[in-house]
């Protein structure tokens, strides 16, 4: 009893008990697990970014949970989601953005699928061929927010922030530059083509390029832009000459720029600025064209080798280029003239023109008074000519002239375009000449000269058959006869022939005989009167001598 | 009744680490063996059990819907989580596989919830019902519960092997690691259950 008594104050113990049993510290497993959870869930609340569709034409590259999107190569999302849109011709991707990428709701932010391209201008995008494809973005400007976006067929070339500038280009037509074709500058790629479209009407192209900070600054008001695409083949006095951007210039198409040399006050371009784009550098760098003037030829000649874009020359200096060539049917002569329209530009005269302005006090703006002026130089002999500019290719170009001799022509100041007389080409007169010197040769006689030539040659052959076979025999006796003459004379000369003696013997007596007579004339000489009283007797020997001898 | 006595009723106590019957006619705190803390049942059975298993619970969750392992094949990496895998692997024809999954890191776990809270409901309302059953089922949740670690171990010998840089490279997510715990925890709360709670039909011998 004393035992259970003693008992009775220890329940001290069931004390400790039901302390422990109020709370017992294993609860706070459960709780720190529910904790954890909670963060868990805090956590990837705060981290939900934005949620967005981007609509794409194909899927292709794009599976759900796999494709992230990313900016600067840091992922900043993730699509969830891939179906088609809902009338079927596009593909809804859903992308969940993180929290820090919420500049890419921006309603101008783009999109685009970053896969492996291979173009002429390189290779991109090499590393998602084993990584697969991606989402590629660029946040936009605005400050209006949007849910879904239009993906983008090809990488946008400029992300936006990056420091240049935008210039609008216009041409005739795109030559072979595309997106992401390079703009040079001294040879220097400082940007890139970043779109083009058709201009409203469709008569010509705008092509929008971009050049990188700092080099904008060397696109001036006077600049030039050219396309450089491809190689130039000069053919000048020197030779040849290639001129070429760069080798990818030749194969994706380039643009060049440069202010001509003397270009003052030149000032640099504004943002958005538009140039005109020029089809080679030779062009752009000209003078500027001014404004141009259409005429119209007319000419009664075939034209082989005359082309769209041949030159018209003034005097030898280059002011236009022909625009068409145009066969027409003449109803009253029945012929097939050729109508060649022609393009020139006043101001490429330079210093004649604005001299030739100023002296005729001439608006440029007039046409009719422009008319007029053209109808006087008709009138003081302008003609247009064909002429034969390689005579090798035949290649013919326009050139206009004063030819004083030309027969006068009625001008039309009221024709549109204009119309200027032509003559023939310096070919076809030449031909025309040479044609008329043939058809006088065709006019002789050729053949009866022939006949006669025919007929003499016959006799002379008679004749010398007639000489052959008896003058020849007759000559053969003749020549024997005088070769015997010869002979016998021969011998008559000979040095010891009688005869020769006998000549020797001659001339000593003629010898002698020449000697008493000079010695006779000497006497007489001396003596005259001898001739009349004889000679004297006692005369001396030596008087008879010689008087030379004295 | 004829039936041989309890040990409650001769006031022995099992020393659960040496296994000696101890006197606790006068309540021993340890065990004049070796000294281990003496109990009649297990301290604090059903409410560790509960903690430990809704603890478990909560795991659950992240442990399935955060990823557990991210693969990184030729630089494009997936994460994927416990049922993706099993769906990959079902959608390659590995059904095997994606079966073996399937059972050891999805059922095997639920299993063990339903089972649990099954014992811990009827113990709490001292049912009588289906009571080797429930025994045997303790026994199979004990068996089982190694199994779960399964999972684990596969991602922490795949990550460690795995490592060819840029060609394939695993990494471990944190739902491996809240997986994890929900097999540690099912453990423990099958472990603090004890299962002689089952038998047990009286109330004072319930309180003791």
């Amino acid at each position: 009893m004393t035992d259970t008594r003693q008992d009775s104050p220890q329940p001290g113990q069931p004390g400790v008990k039901t302390r422990r049993f109020s709370i017992s510290l294993v609860w706070i497993v459960p709780l720190v697990a529910v904790l954890v959870g909670l963060s868990l869930v805090v956590h990837n609340v705060m981290q939900q970014g934005p949620t967005i569709e981007i609509t794409f034409k194909t899927g292709q590259g794009l599976e759900a949970n796999k494709t992230a999107v990313k900016y600067r190569n840091v992922v900043i999302g993730q699509v969830t989601a891939v179906e088609l849109s809902k009338d079927q011709k596009s593909v809804t991707a859903t992308v969940k953005l993180v929290k820090q990428a919420d500049n890419f709701t921006r309603v101008d932010s783009k999109f685009w699928v970053v896969r492996a391209r291979i173009g002429a201008g390189g290779v991109s995008g090499i590393d998602t061929l084993l990584s697969g494809d991606f989402i590629g973005a660029d946040s936009g400007e605005s400050n209006t927010r949007a849910k879904a976006f239009i993906g983008l067929e090809s990488p946008p070339p400029i992300t936006y922030g990056e420091p240049g500038k935008r210039f609008f280009l216009h041409a005739s037509d795109l030559g072979s530059l595309g997106v992401g074709s390079p703009v040079y500058y001294r040879k220097i790629p400082v940007g890139q083509v970043v779109a083009y479209g058709l201009d409203e009407n469709g008569k010509g192209v705008s092509i929008e390029v971009f050049i990188n900070s700092p080099n904008d600054a060397f696109v001036t008001d006077n600049t030039r832009f050219w396309n450089a695409s491809g190689v130039d083949v000069e053919v000048g006095a020197n030779g040849f000459a290639f001129r070429t951007e760069s080798l990818s210039s030749v194969i994706v198409g380039g643009i060049a720029f440069r202010a001509p040399d003397y270009s003052p006050d030149d000032q640099v371009a504004a943002e958005d600025r538009q140039f005109e784009l020029f089809d080679d550098r030779a062009r752009a760098l000209a003078p500027p064209h001014g404004k141009a003037q259409y005429l119209s030829l007319r000419f009664d000649q075939a034209l082989r080798g005359l082309k769209v874009g041949a030159p018209v020359e003034f005097l030898g200096v280059e002011i236009g280029s022909v625009v068409s060539v145009n066969l027409d049917f003449d109803v009253e002569k029945r012929t097939f003239p050729v109508n060649v329209g022609i393009v020139i530009y006043p101001q490429r005269l330079g210093r004649a023109h604005t001299k030739l302005l100023k002296a005729l006090n001439h608006d440029p703006d007039d046409e009719k008074a422009a008319a007029q002026l053209l109808g006087s130089f008709v009138d003081n002999g302008l003609r247009a000519q064909a002429r034969s500019g390689n005579l090798l290719t035949g290649q013919l170009y326009i050139a206009l002239d004063f030819d004083p001799k030309a027969p006068k022509v009625v001008f039309d100041p009221t024709a549109r375009p204009i119309t200027i007389p032509t003559v023939p080409g310096s070919l076809e007169q030449l031909q025309e000449q040479f044609q008329v010197m043939v058809e006088r040769l065709n006019r002789l006689p050729i053949e009866r000269i022939a006949n006669n030539l025919d007929a003499n040659l016959v006799e002379l052959r008679k004749g010398l058959q007639q000489f052959n076979s008896r003058t020849l025999p007759g000559v053969q006796g003749t020549l024997q006869e005088v070769s015997k003459t010869l002979q016998s004379a021969n011998s008559t000369l000979a040095e010891d022939s009688p005869q020769r003696e006998q000549l020797t013997q001659t001339l000593d007596e003629l010898g002698r005989m020449s000697r008493s007579l000079r010695e006779l004339a000497d006497y007489l000489g001396r003596n005259p009167e001898s001739l009349l009283r004889g000679r004297p007797k006692d005369a001396p020997a030596d008087s008879l001598k010689p008087s030379s001898r004295n | 009744m004829s039936r041989p006595p309890r040990a409650a009723e001769l006031n022995l106590v099992l020393c659960h680490a040496c296994g000696m019957a101890c006197d606790n006619s006068n309540q021993p705190h340890d065990c004049e063996r070796c000294g281990a803390p003496l109990h009649a049942h297990k301290p604090d059975s059903l409410t560790r059990t509960w903690a430990y298993l809704i603890a478990s619970l909560v795991f659950y969750i992240p442990a399935n819907l955060l990823p557990v392992m991210n693969t990184t094949l030729f630089g494009s990496g997936a994460d994927s989580t416990i049922m993706s895998g099993v769906m990959e692997f079902w959608e390659h024809g590995a059904w095997d596989i994606a079966l073996i999954i399937f059972i050891a890191s999805i059922a095997v776990p639920a299993t063990k919830f339903v089972a649990l809270a099954l014992l811990l409901i009827t113990v709490q309302r001292r049912s009588t019902w289906a009571q080797s059953q429930r025994a045997r089922l303790f026994r199979f949740v004990e068996l089982i519960g190694y199994w779960s670690m399964l999972d684990v171990l596969v991602v922490a010998l795949v990550a460690a092997l795995v490592k060819f840089q840029a060609l394939g490279d695993i990494e471990p997510r944190p739902g491996i690691l809240f997986f994890g715990m929900v097999v540690v925890l099912t453990m423990l709360a099958a472990m603090s259950f004890d299962p002689r709670l089952i038998w047990q039909r009286d109330k004072e011998q319930a309180d003791d």
